[in-house]
């Protein structure tokens, strides 16, 4: 059946810059916000924007993401004609090979996408944080006769230098695309999101596809290839939250700016709901001498201690006693009496012993190596510690415990 | 697992002594412990137990049901084959539409109970709440041989004025029922039916119909109780916590022993999962000045006042200053800044003015109903 527009969602990132919290699970996999992944966000801002078929492409340790996804109803995804479909790389006769690239990822599921004949495709990544009406950006589209469009964001002129920056006309056509430049000439910084004519992008991938030097990449390859034949582009220009959520540090920000007061993003919207797949949980229970400020709880909860500017997921349990400040707690991971966690991650599952320290101040003469993490301390998924460990601020633990020690 | 039975929930209960809880909606409808409704409980039960064939008789006021069930989706009773049926009333020529009693609503869904290819029926109502499977209760009347098998429990609490469908079970010591009381002035004994019976399918389709033949319409008054002694009726024994929606106070009165972890762990077993609607709310966000103790509160609250020994639904906005004790906030309800709230059951959809003060009692809290402001 015909489809005016199908999105493809670029879905097998690693993460490898979150460390442990991406050790089993694919980088959209990873909880955010207290009832969320980062792959509800795009999948919700398709359902919402009325396009209801989405092909995601997985590669890196896909468990976690096709169960979770299962067969999209969560999203209202589950349609007679479309829906949600995960579409992992795959062997044919000989050949067959792993995703080499974004473009290439998109390339060998062609026939995917032929399948609904679509005049449009939507390209998304599964690792940032942001509400947005993808059918605005189609009309855009549209109504500039594109081949593609890039929705773009304006960024800090001195952060520009991350991104991959755009310069465009006084009509908004892209006249220079620069990944990652040293000196910026604009701060039209490229969100991951394109809209291609699908003849077009097809015709483009099957070229990039035959050069051997390409690395089948649509910010690298494709979009230069388009720019240098002067294909019609254009920049969709975006306003609102918009967060990348690749580090630690930036994943831990997302969460705290949840609980600024008002929210950075309001996720409590019914004109935009964010969908996700529920666990079947009781409510929440705040216990007699729990005090709780400035924070998000969920379902299955049961909190018996202090817990201040932090972000609950799902049945996590805070002990008596315990005081949680700053952190972000993964669903079912379980605070001990009287321990102590600030600024820190807290992976799923994982269990802190009682009277524990959690990003504690450094001791004298300590070293810890906090290069993915600077000053926040994370705890990988279903790693526990024991009672009365200290772990100093910017910890990475990810192996089993010994008493009092600090274990890497 | 039993995969030989399928159930019937008769939802059709009225009771005035829910107050305005009841006015417009059916018990089963009635929100209980901060997410779900009465009848997830025993909905749940069932799927617990690997019954994957439910119908639902309606009455009056189903339309929330109708709303909360949909197809049963979130119940997984969604099949291709069988699932959830409900079966609302319906007029023709031998059916007036309006039943009088239950045997006049099991007797307009006999077509749906002819069509079920399982051995037994699991007949509940709907206005008692436990979370348990029946498979032991299977398995003892299995055993037996027995015509009817009614699960019960040992209800202490006893308050004539409180009294609504209380059917108490005298047993010999083989556990076989010997005499029935039907709402007794003074009861002889602390077993009290959990509104659940299995029997033989055929058993119920000669049982209705012989007593809707005596123009008999009541099937706990009518049939079970005249019966007592022809049939062999046996009891099963229950020993976790039921609460029965039966009156305000009792309302009340469960939904707070939900603040006890014992009370939670039973209907809260995470073995045996009650599900309901999901309705996407974020999470719960808690302001600055926020003070909450011994509560239990569900998805999209928003509180920046002070809340203690209470259950709030989903989506209740505390304002600042304000003070929540003792009290069953239910779904939407928004309470402005600085308002005073003791014993107070808000239904749906209430609102309250800055600064209000409401104050209600144990025995008598205060019930408000949907959609109004003070």
């Amino acid at each position: 059946m015909k489809k005016k527009i199908v999105a493809m969602l670029l879905a097998g990132g690693q993460g490898s810059r979150l460390g442990a919290l991406t050790s089993n699970m694919a980088k959209p996999a990873v909880p955010y916000g207290g009832k969320y992944r980062i792959i509800d966000f795009p999948l919700s801002n398709c359902v919402n924007s009325d396009i209801d078929t989405v092909g995601v492409l997985t590669q890196y340790r896909p468990l976690a993401l096709n169960s979770y996804i299962g067969t999209g109803q969560h999203w209202d995804l589950d349609r007679l004609n479309g829906g949600v479909f995960v579409l992992p790389p795959y062997v044919t006769g000989s050949d067959g090979q792993w995703y080499s690239g974004t473009a290439n990822a998109i390339y060998q599921n062609r026939e995917f996408v032929d399948q609904y004949q679509p005049d449009y495709v939507l390209i998304l990544s599964g690792d940032h944080i942001y509400k947005m009406n993808y059918s605005e950006m189609l009309r855009y589209h549209i109504r500039k006769e594109a081949a593609a469009t890039i929705a773009v964001l304006p960024v800090p002129l001195e952060e520009a230098h991350r991104f991959g920056i755009m310069s465009t006309d006084a009509h908004g056509r892209i006249t220079k695309f620069s990944e990652k430049p040293k000196h910026p000439e604009s701060n039209n910084a490229s969100m991951g999101i394109y809209i291609f004519n699908w003849p077009v992008l097809k015709a483009y991938m099957e070229r990039d596809d035959r050069d051997p030097a390409s690395e089948h990449d649509f910010g690298k390859n494709i979009i230069p290839a388009m720019l240098g034949a002067d294909v019609p582009m254009y920049a969709y220009p975006f306003e609102g939250y918009w967060k990348d959520v690749g580090t630690v540090q930036s994943l831990w920000e997302a969460n705290m700016d949840l609980l600024s007061e008002p929210p950075k993003i309001e996720l409590n919207d019914p004109a935009w709901r964010i969908y996700s797949r529920n666990p079947v949980l009781p409510p929440h229970y705040v216990g007699l001498d729990a005090h709780i400020t400035r924070s998000l709880v969920t379902e299955g909860g049961i909190v018996e201690g202090g817990v201040d500017h932090s972000v609950l997921f799902a049945g996590v349990q805070i002990g008596k006693g315990a005081e949680v400040t700053d952190s972000v707690v993964f669903p079912g991971a379980v605070i001990g009496e009287n321990a102590r966690v600030h600024k820190a991650i807290i992976g799923e599952n994982a269990r802190i012993g009682s009277g524990a320290v959690v990003g504690g101040p450094l001791r004298e003469g300590e070293v810890v190596d906090n290069s993915l993490t600077g000053d926040i301390t994370l705890v990988g998924n279903d790693i526990c510690i024991c009672n009365g460990a200290y772990l100093p601020c910017g910890t990475v633990a990810t192996g089993a415990c010994s008493e009092g020690g600090d274990e890497q | 697992m039993i995969s030989n039975a399928f159930g019937l929930i008769y939802t059709g209960e009225i009771n005035p002594r829910l107050r305005d809880l009841t006015l417009s909606r059916a018990v089963a409808a009635v929100p209980f412990g901060g997410r779900y409704r009465c009848i997830d409980f025993i909905l749940s039960n069932m799927v617990n137990t690997g019954v994957t064939c439910v119908g639902l008789i309606t009455q009056k006021n189903y339309h929330s049901l109708m709303d909360h069930l949909g197809a049963g989706k979130e119940w997984d009773l969604r099949r291709k084959r069988e699932g959830l049926f409900i079966l609302p009333p319906f007029m023709t020529k031998e059916n007036t539409g309006l039943y009088r009693g239950s045997v006049d609503a099991f007797r307009s869904c006999m077509g749906y109970v002819r069509r079920c290819t399982q051995q037994y029926v699991i007949l509940t109502g709907s206005h008692t709440i436990f979370n348990t499977t029946f498979d032991e209760m299977y398995e003892q009347h299995v055993h037996t041989g027995a015509d009817i098998t009614i699960l019960y429990n040992e209800e202490n609490d006893f308050d004539p004025d409180e009294q609504n469908d209380d059917l108490r079970l005298l047993m010999d010591g083989t556990g076989r029922i010997t005499e029935m009381e039907l709402n007794p002035y003074r009861p002889r004994t602390n077993c009290r039916s959990c509104d659940v019976m299995i029997m033989d399918r055929l058993l119920l389709e000669y049982l209705v119909e012989e007593a809707f033949s005596r123009g008999e319409y009541e099937f706990t008054r009518d049939v079970l109780l005249k019966k007592c002694s022809s049939l062999k009726i046996y009891g099963c024994r229950y020993d976790g916590y039921v609460a029965r929606l039966d009156s305000a106070a009792n309302y009340f009165r469960h939904n707070m022993a939900l603040l006890d972890p014992a009370v939670r762990a039973d209907l809260f077993n995470p073995a045996h999962p009650v599900y309901t609607k999901v309705k996407d709310e974020l999470s719960t966000r808690y302001g600055a000045d926020a003070s909450v103790k011994n509560a239990i509160l569900a998805d999209g609250c928003d509180i920046q006042g002070a809340v203690e020994d209470s259950v709030l639904f989903r989506g209740v906005t505390v304002g600042r200053g304000s003070t929540v004790k003792n009290s069953i906030i239910m779904q939407g309800v928004t309470i402005g800044d600085g308002c005073s709230l003791d014993h107070v059951v808000l239904d749906k959809g209430v609102t309250i003015r800055d600064g209000r003060t409401l104050i209600g009692y144990d025995s008598f809290p205060i019930i408000l109903k949907k959609n109004t402001t003070v």
